[in-house]
C-alpha cells in the first residue's frame, strides 16, 4: 500500500470525526431513567404495570377506535374492573400532571406524540383562562362575508331588538 | 421424489422470509379486556334533530349556540375567514336558497334559522373522505370525524352542500375563552363540525343545545323510531329540510 501512514492516519481521523457525537455525549454518562410522579390514591391502573407500559400507546389506540367508531364506553380490564375509555377522566384523572408523568419519560425515549395538540391535563386547562377572548357576540353570529342580504340588515336598523 | 440442492435453497429462503416478515407486517397486539356500551348510553338507529322555528325566539338565539361552543371548545375567531361554527345561524334565504323568493312573509324572512351538520343518510363529506376520517357510524347515523386521521385536505368541506364544516386554519387554543376540561380541542389543520353530542349521549345526556333551549325548539330522537318525539312531531307539522333535492338525506327538519 502506498502512503500507508497517511491512508491509516486519515482513517481514524475520520472515524474519530463522524462519531464524535456518541462518544462526547453518551459513552459513559448513561442518563438515568426519569422518576415519573405516580398518583398519590390510586395504586390500580387499567391493566398491570407491565402492560402499561409496553402497550399504553395501543390501548389508547383501540380506546379511540372503540369509542369514535363503535360507540363503546367501557373498558373491562382483565381483572374485570370496569373503566371509562375516556382519556381525560380515567387516565389523566389519576396522572394528572403531563410534565411529571407522560413528558418525562417521552422526553427521556425522544418521542414526541401529537397528543397535546389536542389533548390536555383537566388540571391544567382549567388554570388556562383567556378573559380577553370574547364568546360569539350576538351581532357577529352566523355573520359570513357577504352573507346577509341587504333586506336583513334593512330590517336590523328598523330596530329589532 | 428428489430434493435437489438448489430446491432446497429457494425453501429454505422462503421460509426464513416468512418468518422474519410475518411478526413485521402483524400487529401481533390483542387487548385483554373487553370493551361495551356505557350503562346509560341513548341508544337510536338513527339520530335526528327537529327545529321548531315557530317557537324560536330571537333574543335568546345564542344560548343554545353558546352552550354548544363552550362544552365542545369550539374557538371563537374573530377573523370571518378563520371562522369555526359547528351551529351558526343564517337568514332564510341562505338556509333555504331554493326556495327563498320575495314574497315571503316577514315573520319568515326575518328569522334566524339555526344550521348545523346535517348528519345525512347518504353524507357527500364521508365519500370523499380518502383517509376515512369523516364515516357515518352505520349504528345510530351519526356523521363523525376521526380527528386523529384528518389530514385536513378538505375535500369534505368542498362536498359538503350545507356549509357545516369549518378549518382549523390556525391553532384554535388561543381562541378558546374557556377551555371544558372533558373535552379535546381540536389542532391546526384538521376540519370540524358539529358531532350530535356523541360524547353527551353515550352517557345518556341530550345534546347541549337541546339541553340549553328553554324554549322547546329543539327536538332530538330517532328517526326510525315510529313512536319517537321525532317522528311524532313530523308526522304532525309540515316540515322542510336543506336541499333535499340533492339527495343527501338530512337528519335535521326545519318546521316554519
Amino acid at each position: 500500500m502506498f502512503n500507508k501512514g497517511w491512508v491509516i492516519g486519515g482513517i481514524i481521523i475520520f472515524v474519530a470525526v463522524a462519531a464524535f457525537p456518541f462518544y462526547w455525549y453518551q459513552v459513559g454518562r448513561d442518563k438515568p431513567f426519569p422518576e415519573l410522579e405516580l398518583p398519590a390514591k390510586e395504586k390500580r391502573c387499567v391493566e398491570s404495570v407491565d402492560f402499561m407500559r409496553a402497550n399504553h400507546m395501543r390501548l389508547l389506540d383501540a380506546w379511540r377506535i372503540a369509542v369514535v367508531r363503535d360507540d363503546l364506553l367501557i373498558y373491562t380490564s382483565a381483572k374485570g374492573e370496569n373503566f371509562e375509555m375516556n382519556l381525560h377522566k380515567t387516565c389523566m384523572g389519576c396522572h394528572t400532571s403531563r410534565d411529571r408523568f407522560c413528558n418525562r419519560c417521552h422526553d427521556y425515549n425522544n418521542v414526541v406524540p401529537p397528543c397535546w395538540d389536542c389533548h390536555f391535563a383537566p388540571s391544567e386547562a382549567v388554570k388556562d383562562q383567556r378573559p380577553e377572548v370574547g364568546v360569539q357576540p350576538p351581532a357577529q353570529r352566523g355573520l359570513r362575508p357577504g352573507a346577509r342580504s341587504e333586506v336583513i340588515r334593512v330590517n336590523r336598523k328598523g330596530g329589532k331588538s | 421424489m428428489t430434493l435437489t440442492r438448489r430446491k432446497f435453497l429457494k425453501a429454505a429462503a422462503t421460509s426464513a422470509l416468512s418468518v422474519i416478515a410475518v411478526p413485521c407486517i402483524s400487529q401481533g397486539f390483542e387487548l385483554e379486556g373487553r370493551m361495551s356500551l356505557g350503562p346509560k348510553a341513548l341508544k337510536a338507529r338513527r339520530w335526528a334533530m327537529v327545529v321548531d322555528m315557530n317557537k324560536c325566539r330571537d333574543d335568546c338565539a345564542d344560548d343554545c349556540l353558546i352552550a354548544c361552543h363552550e362544552i365542545h371548545n369550539v374557538p371563537y375567531i374573530p377573523k370571518a375567514e378563520h371562522e369555526v361554527m359547528w351551529l351558526f345561524l343564517e337568514p332564510y334565504e341562505n338556509a333555504f336558497p331554493e326556495r327563498s323568493h320575495r314574497f315571503l312573509s316577514k315573520r319568515v324572512r326575518e328569522k334566524e334559522f339555526f344550521l348545523m351538520c346535517n348528519h345525512c343518510e347518504d353524507p357527500p363529506c364521508a365519500r370523499v373522505c380518502p383517509t376515512q376520517a369523516t364515516f357515518k357510524r352505520e349504528k345510530d347515523g351519526i356523521v363523525m370525524i376521526d380527528y386523529h386521521r384528518c389530514i385536513g385536505c378538505r375535500f369534505c368541506m368542498a362536498a359538503c352542500p350545507y356549509g357545516s364544516r369549518s378549518f382549523n386554519f390556525r391553532d384554535p387554543r388561543p381562541f378558546i375563552k374557556k377551555i371544558n376540561p372533558e373535552f379535546p380541542t381540536r389542532r391546526r389543520g384538521v376540519v370540524e363540525k358539529c358531532n350530535f353530542c356523541q360524547e353527551l349521549l353515550e352517557v345518556g345526556r341530550m345534546p347541549a343545545c337541546v339541553e340549553a333551549c328553554k324554549e322547546g325548539v329543539l327536538t332530538f330522537g330517532d328517526l326510525e323510531d315510529p313512536t319517537s318525539a321525532v317522528r311524532t312531531l313530523l308526522s304532525e307539522k309540515p316540515h322542510i329540510r336543506r336541499k333535499p333535492d340533492l339527495g343527501t338525506g338530512p337528519s335535521v327538519f326545519y318546521i316554519v
